[in-house]
């Protein structure tokens, strides 16, 4: 098994080494040791593999994901997994702002609790947090879902295009234009999915979440709505 | 005589009272594309001194004067080099039809200069058609694809931009067609706004991490740019610098936008003029002079325009709302069609309405066919030959062998506030007004 020893090697090498494998490599699995809270581990990798981080993290480790399976033994700073396209990325500490912004794919799995702004202007993935959710999380969020088996901030959602947010606990309170909408067959099979993905099927039931959305009234400008823009 | 003759007022004059009237009827701000259309000091209030006994010009035609400019050699393994120093600025795909992205490409191609992405993504169109193409970071990060990324040949951060700093982009609903709308992740047909502010990064320090992610992830191959919206150039330039961006642009407040709340264009951000030697004082504070290279823009239509602006200490410019009027937007052949859209040419600006009869500013299928690519390419082409010949005109006429060795004391000012923001004597005297800033 590859392994990086970061108090040896740079960032640098970890991620020129990454970038190197081909979608076919047999290196599957790596190791990086002492991260020591570095920035922009693991980033743009764009094969099939997994890495294991052993330790906390700083800004964007995995941002820009392609198909690799990221799996962090520690904390992660700012932006995790910011822009993820596709594969899985779990932190099994807690992570900081803006946890998976703008991400078009794959999952992220967070077991702690996300600070402010998780899933900003999320655009496709799935994201994951078994702990609590910060202020302004899934901000003009566009698609993709958001669970929460805690708690959320405030301003739940706000300015939200089509993201769907299931939360288990309670919100602090909702931001413009995101609503309670009551929780269909479509969304339930589309939750049961994500947890079954999250590996977390067998412990948490849909039924005990509710589910936020868009209520569509800012999607054209309109003088009635002036108050919210 | 028993009357006065009817007297307009200075302050309501007849546009303002047409404002007051539409905001009444409708109870929603003015949405336009283009810059700021207000009188404001500009390049014209500048003249070039020329030659004299004490400065001996160049032969024109014979004597080199060379206009090539190399970008990003600070940090970035694969600096570009352009032939000439005016770039084309970015521009959505969703703003301009797919058909005039493609133009725009072949014409910076055959020219040996970059064109530059948008707000929306990158089309295959543009990647094709362009040699070197500069790939937009923006708040929104719509369409934003890592492999797009690692297609580019730079990345520009867009901060802000002079028609709005501050201010995030809007693209109204006629505009946002099934392709458009995929590619940004957006249901059809809505009003879209897109953020103003990075959902990633805050402030100076965290964009310097950001930036590094950047070059991580493209493994410090591609050059870096920073763009913000005239408004602190000082600031904004020492900021820039010190977050690691290798390229600084400057987009002063007459440059055009796609869409956005007239008020907004009219009132916020600096000049383009005002803005300049502000920025090239951080960098000389800095050492950085020529080392990060700065790009400016805002209402450059003329060679005249770009040699004024490379005096000023600039190593490039970019352009936006000429290159759309060299493709063929505003051609008085629309007169009809401007009619009925209650404007004419050369004041057409709803540009975020997406009825352009010249097919640019346009998602309508029927509208788009009008705009041939090669042949609004080859207009552009001629454009930019154009501009690249005057401004080395007046540069041979300074006694320059390079665009690049013009300078400030090549240049006087005409009125006392030109002379104050481009930190120029008042022609005919050797006053230079104000303090300079830093
Ligand atoms: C139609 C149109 C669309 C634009 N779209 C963007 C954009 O997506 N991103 C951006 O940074 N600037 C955008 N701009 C601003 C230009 O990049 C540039 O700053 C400006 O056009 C330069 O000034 P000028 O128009 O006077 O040449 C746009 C401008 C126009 C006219």
């Amino acid at each position: 098994m590859p392994e990086v020893d970061l108090r040896q090697q740079t960032v640098r090498d970890l991620n020129e080494a990454l970038h190197r494998l081909s979608r076919q490599t047999n290196e599957t699995d790596w190791q990086v040791l002492h991260p020591n809270g570095q920035h922009s581990l693991a980033v743009g990798i764009d094969a099939p593999v997994t890495v294991r981080i052993k330790g906390h993290v700083g800004y964007y480790c995995a941002g820009m994901n392609k198909d690799a399976t990221v799996i962090i033994d520690g904390n992660a700073g700012v932006g995790c997994a910011e822009n993820m396209m596709s594969g899985r990325v779990h932190v099994k500490g807690d992570v900081s702002q803006a946890a998976g912004a703008t991400a078009q794919g794959g999952l992220l799995i967070v077991d702690g609790n996300a600070s402010a702004r998780c899933g900003i202007s999320m655009k496709g993935a799935d994201i994951v947090v078994k702990g609590n959710i910060g202020p302004m999380s899934a901000f003009m969020a566009q698609a993709g879902n958001l669970v929460v088996l805690g708690d959320a901030g405030e301003a739940l959602g706000d300015s939200l295009y089509e993201t769907r947010i299931f939360v288990r606990g309670a919100v602090k309170s909702l931001g413009a234009d995101c609503v309670e909408k009551p929780m269909g067959e479509e969304e339930k099979a589309i939750l049961s999915q994500v947890l079954e993905l999250a590996g977390i099927a067998d412990d948490v039931r849909p039924e005990a979440f509710r589910f936020y959305g868009s209520a569509r009234r800012l999607y054209h400008f309109n003088v009635d709505h002036a108050e919210e823009y | 005589m028993s009357r006065t003759l009817p007297r307009f007022s200075a302050t309501f004059d007849p546009y303002t009272i047409s404002q007051i009237q539409r905001a009444a009827a409708t109870g929603i701000y003015d949405i336009r594309g283009a810059g700021a259309k207000r009188k404001l000091p500009h390049f014209d209030d500048l003249l070039f001194l020329g030659a004299s006994i004490s400065r001996y010009p160049l032969e024109g035609y014979r004597e080199k004067c060379g206009t090539n400019v190399v970008l990003g050699a600070r940090f970035a393994k694969k600096p570009i080099e352009l032939k000439i120093p005016i770039t084309l600025a970015g521009m959505s795909f969703g703003a301009l039809s797919a058909n005039a992205k493609e133009a725009l490409g072949l014409a910076a191609t055959a020219m040996g200069t970059s064109t530059t992405t948008g707000d929306g993504g990158m089309t295959s169109e543009e990647r094709q058609s362009s040699k070197t193409l500069v790939y937009q970071y923006l708040p929104s990060r719509y369409g934003m694809n890592p492999d797009d990324l690692r297609k580019a040949d730079a990345i520009e951060v867009v901060i802000g931009q002079g028609a709005k700093p501050g201010g995030g982009g809007m693209l109204l609903g006629q505009k946002i067609t099934p392709r458009v709308a995929r590619m940004r992740v957006l249901p059809e047909g809505i009003d879209q706004r897109s953020a103003c502010r990075h959902p990633d990064w805050t402030g100076p320090d965290d964009l310097e991490i950001k930036i590094g992610e950047l070059r991580e992830i493209t493994d410090w191959e591609k050059p870096i740019y920073v763009k913000v919206g005239a408004s602190r150039p000082y600031y904004d330039t020492a900021l820039a610098v010190k977050s690691g961006a290798d390229v600084v642009v400057l987009d002063g407040m007459q440059g055009g936008t796609a869409a956005t709340q007239e008020v907004f264009i009219e009132n916020v951000g600096l000049p383009i003029l005002a803005a300049i030697r502000p920025a090239v004082q951080a960098l000389q504070d800095l050492d950085m002079h020529r080392k990060v290279q700065l790009i400016v823009s805002g209402g450059i239509r003329t060679g005249a325009d770009v040699a004024k602006a490379l005096a000023l200490g600039a190593d490039a410019v970019a352009i936006g709302t000429a290159a759309l009027i060299a493709l063929g937007d505003n051609d008085p052949r629309h007169a009809a069609e401007y009619a009925e859209l209650g404007t004419e040419p050369g004041a057409y600006d709803d540009w975020h309405e997406g009825n352009d009869p010249a097919g640019i500013t346009t998602q309508r299928p029927e509208l788009t066919a009008r705009l041939d690519p090669e042949t609004a390419g080859r207009r552009l082409r001629n454009y930019l030959s154009v501009l690249t010949l005057e401004a080395q005109t007046i540069a041979r006429a300074c006694g320059k062998s390079h665009v690049h060795n013009l300078e400030p004391e090549d240049l006087v000012a005409l009125t006392v506030e030109a002379a104050a923001m481009a930190g120029v004597p008042l022609a005919g005297t050797n006053w230079i007004p104000g303090t300079p800033l830093g």
